[in-house]
């Protein structure tokens, strides 16, 4: 297969992306089903109609990826890996039974089988794989969720997308192990990626995925990642998006959840660092009955900045949703939190709650938060909340009258607060994981390497990586 | 002396509150402040405390006989001065366990002690808490948070005894509290009262020195130190008001 990629160091524009798609289309693309052609050609159409987003849309006023987009990338449309998996991405987290599933540079990595179907009918692997291996599946869910019509960036991935994370669960399966979904980025150069994720829980499936983000080294990267979702009737997902990006990468993850009648899901959003990150994340209750609470963590710092995007869309009547949301940020970062929740007109007995608190604890670090309820049902119980702050001035009194030092004081009073959304955690060992990334991380001592779950307790070190990368 | 404030004036926004006051605290005494609201006996406490909302605009306070008021708060608390707050902080998120293992361990640091272990904490925690009477699920709570009034003033005092002050300023810790809470307060003061150390109660009633036999009780009226006497001016204070000593 030859080796198809643009200059690097260009910026990403529309034209850029546009003539990419048409220099491919006979030759990377021709080997997709109809099926996957088809969607391809009618994503590029939406995005010549889209483009990128900009400041203009309502959705994007408070983040610009003007800057991000203007960095210059490489784009490549074939990975070259050739990685002991177990060796790059070993997990030695002690007491967590774990699946891991890595992907370098949006491309699934693996040694020996692309998709692994195990004892039990599950299946994880590469996307790409499934395309071939799963015609029939991918058929049923893929693009189903991410609906490429309203967004620019999904009707570009979809329009380019490769590879990513295939996880299948059939009916009634519960995993005792956790999956771990590790995305990292890690290129000699800055590069432009865009994988792809479907997962799909059958009916009464149960599991819990945890879901990296995280660069290993300082290049650039522009990452945008779409994740389809499908929680079949009375199925339940406990999902953790963990992300560690470094200074100078910028990440659009948006997570597309369908929750069918009485499907549930428990979703945390926690990022520890990283350029620009914006997490779209949208729930569509497709059926009666079911639950999602979703939780976020953000602590930024330097320039940083986090977007926090959640629509929730009530369709079905007696449905519950909860968003917490909060964030500390530090030095010059922003923040925003824009929270809709859409309770539609049959959707009856609807709970919904949206809540965002920020400490700001610098005059130049700065929030938008921006909670909405749009209710057309009468028989509903909705609420919102949203508060920003500095540390509470007599709370620190209170510590150092004790004794306890300004910065202890500090430390004991944003992890207190952190810990809101820690807490809730139930998968321990991950908890104790993230507990001390919270505590190395407000003490300034959270190194972009110590990426998500894995090496846990060990310092932080250089990456090794078995692999060439100037291959990649 | 342990204690010694001369001709200390401290304001809030420009605003004056003390006016010039006088006190001298010595080791093993128990001394009670009364007086009526809005007089400045918690400004007086803050200030001791190191709380920077007060600016100190003359006057000196010696403590142990160094100048106390260039001392930052946390250096105080570990020097020995404990505040019990009139309206204790709630923090969500801080468990009580956490927050006094925290604060006892940075004293005994400053005080070249090696940090206590867990079991001999807990010990001591056990053994506090039996003396306040407070629940033993109590402390696994955040600090104060959703705690009644009289569990907060509880609260205080089970700090007061885990951390063993030498100067502790009870500031109007009797307020809002029933007949039995101020019984277990007072057994508390009582218990850690010694030789070496010293007590500066803040009351607006004579009602908490009944169970807390004070050895000398001031009235502060606008800002000023107006009448020192023994335990008997208590008494007299609760039976006239404070109306007559706006005449002297």
């Amino acid at each position: 297969m030859k080796e198809i990629k643009t200059d690097t160091k260009e910026i990403i524009s529309k034209e850029r992306m546009i003539g990419l798609f048409e220099k491919n289309r006979e030759g990377l693309f021709m080997t997709d089903s109809e099926f996957m052609s088809r969607i391809r050609k009618d994503a590029m159409e939406r995005f010549r109609e889209l483009g990128f987003p900009t400041t203009k849309l309502e959705e994007w006023k408070n983040t610009d990826l003007k800057a991000s987009l203007e960095k210059g990338y490489g784009y490549y449309l074939h990975p070259v890996i050739d990685v002991d998996v177990q060796k790059v991405f070993h997990c030695n987290i002690p007491h967590l039974d774990t699946a891991i599933i890595a992907q370098l540079n949006g491309w699934y990595v693996s040694k020996d089988v692309p998709l692994m179907e195990l004892g039990n009918g599950m299946i994880l692997g590469s996307l790409a794989e499934a395309f071939k291996e799963y015609p029939r599946i991918i058929e049923k869910y893929y693009g189903k969720y991410a609906d490429f019509t309203s967004s620019g960036l999904t009707a570009l991935n979809t329009a380019f997308a490769q590879d990513g994370i295939f996880i299948y669960v059939p009916d009634n399966v519960s995993s005792q192990k956790t999956i771990q979904m590790v995305n990292v980025i890690h290129h000699p150069e800055s590069i432009f990626l865009q994988s792809r994720n479907l997962i799909i829980l059958g009916k009464n499936s149960r599991i819990s995925l945890v879901h990296c983000d995280d660069s290993y080294n300082q290049q650039a990267s522009f990452a945008n990642i779409v994740t389809e979702v499908f929680i079949g009737e009375n199925a339940s997902l406990d999902h953790y998006k963990l992300q560690n990006m470094n200074n100078d990468s910028t990440l659009i993850s948006s997570v597309y959840f369908n929750l069918e009648q009485a499907a549930n899901l428990e979703s945390h959003f926690i990022s520890f660092n990283g350029g620009l990150l914006r997490n779209n994340t949208r729930i569509l209750f497709n059926g009666k009955g079911g639950t999602a609470n979703v939780r976020g963590l953000y602590l930024m710092d330097r320039k940083q900045h986090i977007d926090n995007h959640v629509f929730v869309d009530h369709a079905n009547p007696e449905c519950t949703s909860s968003e917490l949301f909060k964030g500390i940020l530090d030095e010059n970062a922003s923040g925003v939190f824009n929270g809709h929740v859409l309770v539609r007109r049959n959707a009856q007995k609807t709970n919904a709650y949206q809540g965002n608190k920020n400490i700001l604890l610098t005059d130049t670090a700065r929030v938008n938060s921006k909670p909405f309820l749009e209710i057309y049902a009468d028989d509903v119980k909705c609420s919102h909340g949203s508060a920003t702050g500095q540390l509470d001035s007599e709370a620190m009194f209170y510590l150092r009258q004790r004794g306890i030092s300004e910065e202890n004081a500090r430390m004991l009073l944003m992890y207190a607060f952190a810990n809101e959304v820690i807490s809730k955690i139930s998968i321990e060992p991950l908890r104790l994981r993230i507990e001390d990334m919270v505590k190395k991380r407000l003490r300034g001592e959270l190194s972009v390497c110590e990426h998500c779950v894995l090496h846990c307790n060990t310092p932080e070190r250089p990456l090794e990586f078995d692999i060439d990368v100037t291959k990649i | 002396m342990l204690l010694s404030i001369k001709n200390l004036h401290a304001s809030i926004n420009g605003k004056e509150i003390l006016k010039g006051i006088d006190l001298e605290v010595n080791y093993g005494e128990v001394h009670a402040i009364m007086g009526p609201n809005g007089t400045g006996k918690s400004t007086l406490a803050a200030v001791i405390a190191g709380r920077d909302l007060f600016e100190v605009t003359e006057g000196e306070v010696k403590y142990k006989d160094k100048d106390l008021l260039k001392v930052p708060v946390e250096e105080r608390a570990r020097e020995g001065i404990f505040l019990g707050f009139q309206y204790p902080v709630e923090i969500p998120g801080v468990s009580i366990t956490n927050f006094l293992r925290t604060a006892l361990n940075e004293l005994r640091k400053y005080r070249g002690l090696d940090p206590m272990s867990a079991v001999e904490f807990l010990k001591l925690m056990e053994e506090k808490k039996k003396l306040v009477e407070i629940q033993s699920n109590l402390t696994n709570r955040s600090v104060n948070e959703g705690f009644s009034g009289g569990e907060k003033k509880k609260n205080e005092i089970f700090q007061m005894a885990m951390l063993d002050p030498v100067l502790a300023i009870l500031d109007e810790t009797d307020s809002g509290l029933d007949i039995d809470a101020l019984r277990i307060v007072a057994k508390g003061v009582n218990h850690l009262r010694r030789k070496d150390n010293a007590f500066l109660i803040i009351t607006h009633y004579q009602r908490l020195l009944e169970y807390i036999i004070p050895d000398y009780v001031h009235v502060l009226f606008e800002g000023k130190i107006v009448k020192s006497g023994g335990k008997e001016l208590a008494i007299e204070l609760e039976e006239k008001g404070y109306d007559w000593l706006k005449n002297t």
